[in-house]
């Protein structure tokens, strides 16, 4: 492999993928994507990331990366002279590496959470007011950081965009297969019109799964963690 | 200069232990706040409304949670002594490591501590794996990184400190030195360095605090 050559082994349909891919796009670097299937794992999948045997797996001059967010931030430093993806204040990075890390530890295990609870409305309602919560705590997050713009990085995206919009078409999919609400007007007003500009963003619109494609996918999905026994 | 730091604390907390180190590398003053558990103060709610808990390190009014990111932050104010490698790959396999250590190894060891019988035995071997792949990390190296202490060092005080506590309640031997040759010569070589050695809580109170964790444990073999 060529010094240079960035590889992204994944799948279309996962969140933490879509976070490394986005990152790729707002620095304007060009890379092989390499489809990954949850049924069986490549070779080189496995040899990459031995410890977790999971995607996504970055790939740059054969050297091997894994988690989405040290991804990101190794695509951010590495490629210093695009737009910036973390902010340049050590005090906004902070910040937005506690929340991506509070949306990683916390908010998306409640939410996976609503999508496993298929008939379950117990364990549904649960997980939802604590995925409703961190939604909260989220949008106040926003009218913070954003200060009156678009996103959570200001004008354009940066790393908290990045953290939690990976997961925006998987919240989509979940709020029509389970009948919840989860961003809206009511809770998450600016959340909702960051959903929008996010998706809209040249650097994510034509990476972001289709709604219909996904929803298809999770309804397998959440069939097969279910047969594995692997909640 | 102006610079105020507070670091909200227990004295037995791992976690806030890797700030203590950090600020002791990069010889900064600062004030400390030893907070109860069982009756956080209003302070340390304030500060950490989303977890409540330590450490927190409060620059100048401001405060920065997780110990983590409280690591890269110091490191990036503070450029003395760097914590973190300069090189990107470098840095990202640090970041790696730390998070692996968290989130695998810590609770993997905590498995074998509070476990009997068969299922301590799976507990050792789930808990050798991961231990292995800290040994593979400081092939060459006398540190995880490289020379001197740095941010992988401090994210891993805990296995220099605790581990050997809990074998010793739980009368079981982890970390062989024949099996893991390199990690227990880390584990020397790190709890040796004088920024170190003088940092850690007292190890009589660290075996009663943690004997009395494993209690509800125990009491339900026979």
């Amino acid at each position: 492999m060529a010094a240079d050559e960035v590889k992204v082994l994944g799948s279309w349909s996962s969140p933490f993928v879509l976070r490394a891919r986005i990152a790729l796009n707002i620095k304007c670097v060009e890379y092989e994507f390499l489809e990954e299937t949850f049924v069986s794992k490549s070779d080189l999948l496995l040899k990459s990331n031995p410890v977790y045997k999971k995607f996504p797996v970055f790939i740059h001059g054969g050297r091997p990366i894994c988690e989405s967010l040290i991804i990101v931030q190794y695509v951010d430093e590495v490629w210093a002279s695009g737009p910036a993806i973390l902010p340049s204040d050590p005090y906004d990075r902070a910040n937005a590496r506690f929340w991506a890390t509070y949306i990683d530890d916390k908010w998306h295990p409640s939410v996976r959470a609503i999508l496993m609870a298929d008939g379950e409305e117990a364990k549904k309602a649960a997980a939802l007011e604590e995925a409703n919560k961190g939604l909260a705590l989220l949008e106040d997050t926003f009218r913070k950081c954003s200060k009156g713009q678009k996103f959570f990085g200001g004008d354009k995206i940066g790393y908290l965009d990045i953290a939690l919009g990976g997961f925006l078409v998987w919240v989509r999919v979940i709020q029509i297969l389970r009948n919840v609400s989860l961003i809206d007007e009511s809770k998450t007003p600016n959340l909702l019109k960051w959903a929008q500009h996010f998706s809209d963003d040249a650097a994510v619109k034509d990476v972001l799964p289709e709604t219909q494609r996904l929803l298809e996918f999770a309804k397998f999905y959440v069939a097969k963690v279910k047969a594995t026994g692997n909640n | 200069m102006g610079e105020e730091l507070k670091l909200f604390r227990t004295w037995s907390s791992r976690y806030a232990l890797r700030v203590v180190h950090a600020l002791k590398i990069k010889d900064l003053e600062y004030e400390t706040i030893f907070e109860d558990i069982k009756n956080k103060s209003t302070s340390l709610l304030e500060y950490n409304p989303i977890h409540k808990k330590v450490p927190v390190l409060v620059h100048n009014g401001k405060p920065i949670c997780e110990s983590l990111v409280i690591l890269e932050y110091i490191d990036e104010i503070w450029k003395q002594s760097p914590l973190l490698p300069q090189d990107p790959y470098e840095k990202a396999m640090a970041r790696f490591w730390a998070k692996f250590g968290d989130d695998k190894v810590m609770p993997s060891i905590w498995s074998v501590f509070i476990s009997q019988r068969k299922d301590q035995e799976e507990a050792i071997a789930q808990a050798a794996g991961n231990l292995k792949f800290l040994e593979e990390q400081l092939t060459g190296k006398k540190f995880f990184g490289g020379e001197t202490i740095g941010y992988l060092d401090i994210a891993f005080g805990w296995v220099a400190n605790l581990i050997s506590i809990l074998e010793e309640i739980a009368d079981l031997k982890l970390v062989d030195a024949e099996i893991f040759p390199l990690l227990s010569a880390w584990m020397n070589n790190f709890s040796d360095h004088p920024v170190i050695n003088e940092c850690w809580p007292p190890r009589d109170k660290m075996v009663e605090k943690f004997k009395a964790m494993r209690e509800p444990y125990v009491e339900k073999v026979a």
